[in-house]
């Protein structure tokens, strides 16, 4: 039993010590690198990447698709658990829709980043024509941008409620600030039936927002006659991929969090079992959907098809595809099955190892397929045959990683990273379990 | 107010002008009468679709025919369907086409539009020569897939690009089967020997290439700004094999300069095909298999540069020196 300024003074807001302003100042380096490198582009053009004719998508792209998959995060563990009211989300379920904002948000912008006349953005708009995929996104990323900034805010108004009177004295400027945020909260009757709806109703409509999210992220591939994007398994294959991506995230956070918060009293054994077991299954199913993208093909692909399955079994891309699929897929479907692997630190590394896998995982689904065209490359300079990204390109796609960590970090440093109202309530319950209306 | 007189007379006399060169087309047959105006040596004040005031050589009036071109730039030209037939009997990889695009579509890059593959079916299949250009197809993979309609087709079957309107996400490039597209992925280094204000002003997505404009993309446009001077594609005129031909699929005609001829005829006569067809992109090239060939394969590998289809201006290299 915890008492209400324990809460507060264990989850909520508190300063950086020497550690979290060195990472701070880590990624800030990282993200000013990049907005260098990115005005170089801007005056030179994307002549400073790598990207040619032939390879016409490089890792901005793949980052990009990285991003959007891991934005998925708040579909799965937000509304599914809470649609199923899983009791075990309790203590990360605030911490999943910080991962998925911020990740949303840095899809947005690395798209961008990927446009060569950014100064023409506004034509998305004038000239948008239905048909293009690229038009989907511009819909679809904002409205989910929207939603999950929404399904962050509302459940949120009650803590911030909490901190604006707890700075009541002690610290007025903290209190102006919380206090507006909070929108005059004050657990009515009335305020608690809207802010329910509400969020149920957010939850609702994250779920099919999120598997659209991801469906027309496939869309901008498989509509395309590219061998190895043509395929009707894409759609899926990416939500089973995102599924992947997303947790991996979420379990690395969780647990950094909670170790750098001491949350371990919050954050049990126990929960890291059930999201390692949630984790499990969603690496399993796409253990699946990559059998279907890359073993059954070998059985009747043409001529093209092989090729392109031949450079990722055995050609340049081989060490890269078999690091993804053994090590970053394979081994932790594997190993979290077994309950020792479900323990906080041996999930946390097996997560982190899968987050790296996936990001990668993006980069070989983009580019090997851009050096199998149906045409054979001619006529052009040899080293269009082959594409690593160049130093500008690495500078600011760590930028955008870097910019979605910094947006994780300040939002924990400033917002109680489980929902203190929350614990309240379920410590109320606890004490007298009959006069809790259900 | 009175710069507008001598504007709209203009006008008036470049629609006319247009009809003549239509007429021209129509004859099947490549006319140059537009074309000889000769230099006046009077110059003239215009204003430009933009407002700019330029200085122009009477002489040079035919030039500004695709600022007016007198049809819709979007639409097309009414009642044609262009449509080409290469015939690969006949290429010996000359490069003259290849050298002519690069030429009159100041083509600066390290690819160019127009290629000559080298190519080659199955293993005991003899090799062959095979030009490619856009296929400027009926359904276009990269025209469905532009989000701001830069990429469009029109009814006279030409799918052009509005470089103005272009955003730069390659989209197209990546839907295109035909690997036809190429990024300006620097500010592009043309040389013009006009003002270069004058071509931005001259700006048309009928000339492609005149200018490139950084972070968009080019290809080949089928030279409509030949088409309604009554002329063909530079490729088809400077082929010295008559590989190309070009023509109007309404009128069943095609010329490659020296002959002219129905063209379902001559698909008939020669089997033709076009590329890919069963991507169901519905080219409007077709190709005539290398039968007969009028000069052996090997012949062509001397000029044949397997990683360079744009001659750089002589810019001495360290290697070169040795
Ligand atoms: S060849 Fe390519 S660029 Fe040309 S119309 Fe067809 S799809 Fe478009
Ligand atoms: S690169 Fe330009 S022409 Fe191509 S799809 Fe994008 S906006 Fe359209």
């Amino acid at each position: 039993m915890k008492t209400r300024e324990q809460l507060i003074e264990d989850l909520g807001p508190r300063k950086f010590n020497r550690g979290g302003m060195v990472w701070v100042g880590f990624l800030l380096v990282l993200i000013v690198a990049g907005l260098i490198a990115y005005i170089d582009q801007l005056i030179q053009g994307q002549v400073v990447t790598n990207m040619r004719d032939y390879v016409l998508w490089g890792v901005y792209i793949s980052n990009f698709v990285f991003f959007v998959a891991t934005s998925f995060v708040s579909a799965i563990a937000v509304a599914a658990l809470r649609l199923t009211n899983s009791q075990w989300r309790r203590p990360f379920v605030r911490l999943a829709e910080i991962v998925s904002l911020a990740c949303i948000i840095m899809a947005g912008l690395t798209i961008m980043i990927d446009m060569a006349r950014p100064d023409r953005i506004l034509n998305l708009f004038i000239h948008a024509r239905l048909q293009s995929p690229i038009t989907w996104d511009v819909i679809i990323i904002p409205t989910f941008m929207a939603v999950s900034l929404l399904l962050l805010y509302f459940p949120l108004l009650p803590d911030l409620a909490i901190l604006r009177d707890h700075y009541a004295k002690a610290k007025p400027r903290l209190r102006k600030i919380y206090g507006a945020l909070a929108l005059k909260w004050q657990w009515t009757e009335k305020q608690l039936r809207l802010q329910g709806r509400s969020v149920h109703l957010l939850a609702l409509m994250i779920i099919p927002l999120g598997l659209i999210l991801e469906s027309i992220d496939a869309y901008l591939f498989s509509t395309t006659y590219r061998v190895g994007w043509d395929s009707s398994n894409f759609a899926p294959y990416f939500i089973s991929g995102a599924m992947v991506a997303g947790l991996g995230a979420l379990i690395s956070v969780v647990y950094v969090v909670r170790r750098y918060r001491k949350l371990t009293e919050y954050i049990t054994e126990y929960h890291f079992d059930k999201l390692g077991k949630l984790f499990n299954l969603a690496l399993l199913v796409y253990v699946y959907f990559n059998v279907n993208e890359y073993v059954i093909p070998l059985f009747t692909s043409k001529k093209g098809e092989s090729e392109h399955l031949e450079t990722l079994l055995e050609g340049e891309f081989a060490p890269a595809f078999w690091a993804v699929t053994l090590v970053g897929l394979l081994l932790p479907a594997i190993l979290t099955i077994f309950k020792r692997y479900r323990k906080p630190k041996a999930l946390f590394t097996i997560a982190v190892i899968v987050v790296i896998g996936s990001w990668w995982k993006r980069y070989l689904i983009v580019t090997p397929t851009l050096l199998h065209p149906y045409l054979p490359i001619q006529g052009v300079p040899e080293s269009w045959r082959h594409y690593f990204p160049s130093m500008h390109e690495w500078l600011i796609t760590s930028a955008t990683l870097a910019m979605a960590l910094l947006i994780i970090t300040l939002l924990v440093r400033y917002l109680p990273v489980i929902s203190i109202d929350k614990l309240l309530e379920d410590q109320k319950a606890a004490v007298q379990p009959k006069t809790q209306e259900s | 107010m009175d710069k507008k007189e001598p504007d709209n007379k203009r006008r008036e006399f470049l629609g006319e002008g247009w009809k003549l060169g239509l007429a021209a087309a129509l004859g099947g047959a490549a006319l140059s009468n537009l074309k000889c105006t000769p230099a006046s040596g009077k110059t003239e004040t215009l204003m430009t679709t933009d407002g700019q005031m330029v200085e122009v050589d009477t002489g040079q009036v035919e030039e500004m025919h695709h600022m007016e071109p007198g049809h819709n730039v979007r639409k097309g030209i009414p009642g044609r369907k262009f449509v080409m037939v290469i015939d690969l009997a006949k290429c010996e990889n000359a490069l003259a086409c290849q050298r002519s695009c690069n030429k009159h579509h100041f083509v600066t890059g390290d690819n160019a539009w127009l290629k000559i593959y080298n190519m080659q079916d199955s293993p005991d299949a003899p090799p062959y020569w095979m030009p490619t250009l856009c296929m400027h197809c009926d359904k276009p993979a990269c025209v469905t897939v532009c989000p701001v309609d830069a990429t469009f087709k029109r009814e006279d079957g030409l799918v052009l690009i509005d470089n103005d309107r272009c955003i730069g996400c390659r989209f197209c490039m990546a839907a295109c089967p035909y690997s036809t597209r190429v990024f300006n992925w620097n500010e592009p280094k043309q040389e013009f020997e006009m003002d270069i204000d004058m071509v931005h002003a001259m700006h048309s997505p009928e000339h492609a290439g005149m200018p490139s404009v950084k972070g968009t993309v080019d290809k080949c446009d089928f030279c409509p700004h030949q088409a309604v001077k009554g002329e063909l594609p530079h490729c088809v005129t400077a082929c010295p094999n008559g590989v190309f031909y070009f023509g109007d699929k309404n009128e069943d005609t095609v010329t490659n300069g020296d002959e002219t001829v129905r063209l379902s005829e001559l698909l008939e006569k020669k089997a033709g095909y076009r590329l890919f067809e069963d991507l169901g992109t519905d080219p409007s090239v077709y190709y005539l298999p290398p039968k007969d060939r009028i000069a052996p394969f090997e012949e062509g590998l001397e000029s044949y540069n397997e990683f360079q289809s744009v001659e750089k201006p002589e810019e001495p290299t360290a290697e070169d020196a040795q």
